[in-house]
């Protein structure tokens, strides 16, 4: 693979490969096809760069740190392990690069009422924010299950203004609520931005989502470079969607000597069925605008998933990811609830940072890795969001009132 | 020809438009279906739409969503569809049958065992929502080299320019979404539709149907007055949710909201 070849997709159709593409209703085409020539422009916009940097230094609160973590690197004798601290941003997670961004997007184009679909929330949050921050009228939609899971955030999405639509169709959880979010975007139309959430849905949102969040493995690589002198040995993140891994990777993909893993929701073991772990234990497939792995029966309808967190509880994965699968770029990975629990109460316990339930997977995977690994290699988890919204979920597993 | 056009240009012929009625197939059970297009048939309808149900029809509004929710429970595959197809033609080689659906449990079944499989079972025509001509580079063929017609849809967005791109694209007749919106939304203004569809028709030759937000004999009318056949179905599909428990009594109600919008079409022509 050459390295023009790894940097130049998507192509002009918004393929990975055999992945990605447009796969929408005729009604969407047009709105579509605008977005990715507006973006286009954009993207090359001095003026729209530099307001974007503006808001990510000032408003989002970055760069994020590069931690060594001391205490779970000797804790677990091996490699060095390095935290890139996404927990840190503005409402506690990566997607706030991603939701500033694509709300600028938005005010360029004139739109002033967004849509958004959340599974644990941290999207939505990061969504009603922005449009709070930039005076836009916000809809967030949420799976009916996921609105019960995640009742801090749903609250936290109202005090900013927004309005949360619970979804009751399907499996009620974060690919219903993407349905739903769809279903709006075909009716309003003409004033709606659809802000999505992760590297998927059509061409050319896997594009634009990847590029906002590409500030995370530009500075993860140049912090690295200046604390110690070399580039990471492996970089680890957990994907459900795969926003925070792919921010994380893109920089990297011509950095041969940097491994890559994504780690998925393995939730009660690949072999349950009960699982979010479309690239470890599923196949291609078309679903919400784009052909991708997916989690599916033998005739081709989407399957229930399960995680105990929410916001990895998705039957597909961003379509690059499938490309950077299938070409060997990228390792792809899964750990259970029970390791991914145990994950989070190890950072929490051992160096005072409460990951995500999310992040928790690359912490559970990176530390089985590290492990493996010699004292002087260094291995870089993403932390992308902070933990707080989950204690409610971790709470109930101790058998504790919160 | 193939059996679409055949219809088609037979009623163009006496000034008559077409009546496209369009239910899930497996709704409320697969044991049902077959004996449910008979009716539709009976009741006036000239060429079949029969929905495939998917997990996540997401161009679709409630009433369709739970219809494939309903299938589904039963375990509806898009093989078994096909074999309800086979079955409807065993006593009707007539009424054309277009399978409408989502993409995903075709690719599930592969592309070539899917258009050999629908050829054999007597479909006439595929309309896959979430399928623009841009993406069907590969089915495409496969379709047309068996005589099977692929339909696409047309919206209130499309421009003119993507219009004739994807009439190019299209053969048996075009689907014009009359509104933004899904399945089963009550939006449709026919003075907008009037004017899109004249404007579609001065792009190409192909019959023009009109689907979304038709409920009636007077709305089924009044897009039949500017279109070439209008397309029933989120009120059928209501129609079958609330008649669920009593086939003989479903039919009935579906034949009863079928019948006047065949009269109030028929009643253009003369």
């Amino acid at each position: 693979m050459t390295e023009e070849m790894l940097r130049s997709l998507p192509d002009s159709r918004g393929h990975f490969g055999a992945y990605g593409g447009r796969f929408v209703s005729e009604t969407l085409m047009d709105s579509l096809m605008h977005l990715e020539k507006q973006y286009f422009q954009l993207r090359d916009d001095p003026e729209f760069q530099a307001q974007f940097d503006k808001e990510l230094a000032d408003y989002v609160g970055r760069p994020s740190p590069l931690y060594f973590a001391e205490r779970l690197t000797r804790e677990t004798g091996g490699a060095q392990i390095w935290l890139k601290r996404e927990d840190l941003n503005h409402t506690g997670a990566h997607k706030v690069n991603n939701t500033i961004g694509q709300a600028l997007l938005a005010s360029f184009l004139g739109k002033k009422r967004v849509i958004a679909e959340t599974g644990a929330g941290q999207h939505g949050v990061a969504t009603a924010t922005v449009c709070a921050r930039l005076g836009l009228e916000c809809h967030v939609f949420m799976g009916a299950e996921d609105v019960q899971r995640q009742s801090l955030n749903v609250y936290r999405m109202k005090l900013l203004g927004a309005e949360v639509h619970p979804v009751e169709s399907g499996t009620r959880t974060l690919k219903d609520a993407m349905n739903d979010a769809m279903r709006d975007w075909v009716t309003n139309v003409d004033d709606t931005f659809y802000i999505i959430g992760t590297v998927a849905g059509p061409h050319p949102y896997p594009l634009l989502v990847r590029d906002f969040q590409a500030v995370i493995g530009r500075e993860t690589r140049a912090q690295c470079l200046d604390k110690t002198g070399r580039l990471p040995d492996a970089l680890v993140a957990c994907v459900g969607g795969g926003s925070n891994a792919i921010g994380m990777f893109y920089p990297f993909l011509t950095d041969e000597s940097v491994e890559m893993y994504g780690v998925e929701a393995g939730g009660l073991g690949l072999d349950s069925g009960q699982h979010a772990a479309p690239l470890s234990a599923g196949r291609p497939g078309v679903l919400h605008g784009n052909r991708t792995y997916l989690m599916e029966d033998e005739n081709g309808q989407i399957s229930g998933t399960h995680s105990v967190s929410a916001g990895l509880d998705y039957p597909g994965v961003g379509p690059e990811h499938s490309w950077l699968k299938d070409i060997g770029r990228a390792k792809y990975v899964a750990v259970t609830d029970d390791e991914a629990l145990a994950g989070f109460r190890r950072l929490t316990r051992v160096e005072g940072i409460m990951p995500a339930l999310e992040s928790a997977h690359a912490v559970a995977y990176a530390t089985k890795l590290a492990a493996t690994m010699d004292k002087d290699k260094i291995v870089v988890i993403n932390v992308s969001g902070r933990g707080d919204k989950d204690i409610h979920t971790i709470a109930k597993l101790d058998g504790i009132e919160v | 020809m193939s059996r679409i056009e055949t219809v088609l240009k037979r009623l163009k012929g006496q000034g008559r438009k077409a009546l496209i009625p369009y239910i899930t197939a497996g709704d409320p059970h697969p044991d049902v279906t077959v004996d449910l297009m008979h009716t539709l048939v009976d009741a006036g309808a000239d060429i079949i739409e029969l929905g495939v149900p998917f997990s996540d029809p997401m161009a679709d509004g409630p009433v369709i969503a739970l219809a494939c929710e309903r299938s589904l429970k039963h375990g509806t595959s898009l093989r078994q569809v096909l074999k309800m197809v086979e079955a409807f033609r065993a006593s009707d080689s007539e009424t054309p049958v277009v399978l409408m659906g989502y993409l995903n449990p075709v690719e599930a079944m592969g592309y070539t065992a899917f258009a050999d499989a629908a050829k054999a079972a007597g479909v006439d025509g595929v309309l896959t929502v979430d399928l623009p001509p841009e993406e069907a580079e590969d089915v495409a063929p496969l379709f047309s080299e068996r005589g099977l017609d692929a339909i696409f849809l047309l919206a209130p967005t499309t421009t003119e320019e993507r219009i004739r791109a994807i009439s190019g694209h299209s053969s048996g007749y075009v689907y014009y979404v009359s509104f933004k919106g899904v399945t089963g939304a009550a939006r449709i203004d026919v003075d907008d539709v009037a004017e899109k569809v004249s404007r579609i028709h001065s792009l190409t030759a192909l019959p023009v149907g009109v689907g979304f937000g038709i409920r009636d004999a007077e709305t089924a009318a009044a897009v039949g007055r500017v279109s070439d056949g209008v397309i029933v179905g989120s009120v059928l599909v209501d129609t079958i949710a609330k008649n669920q428990e009593d086939i003989e009594a479903l039919k009935t109600a579906l034949a009863n909201l079928l019948r006047p919008m065949r009269e109030a079409l028929d009643e253009l022509a003369s």
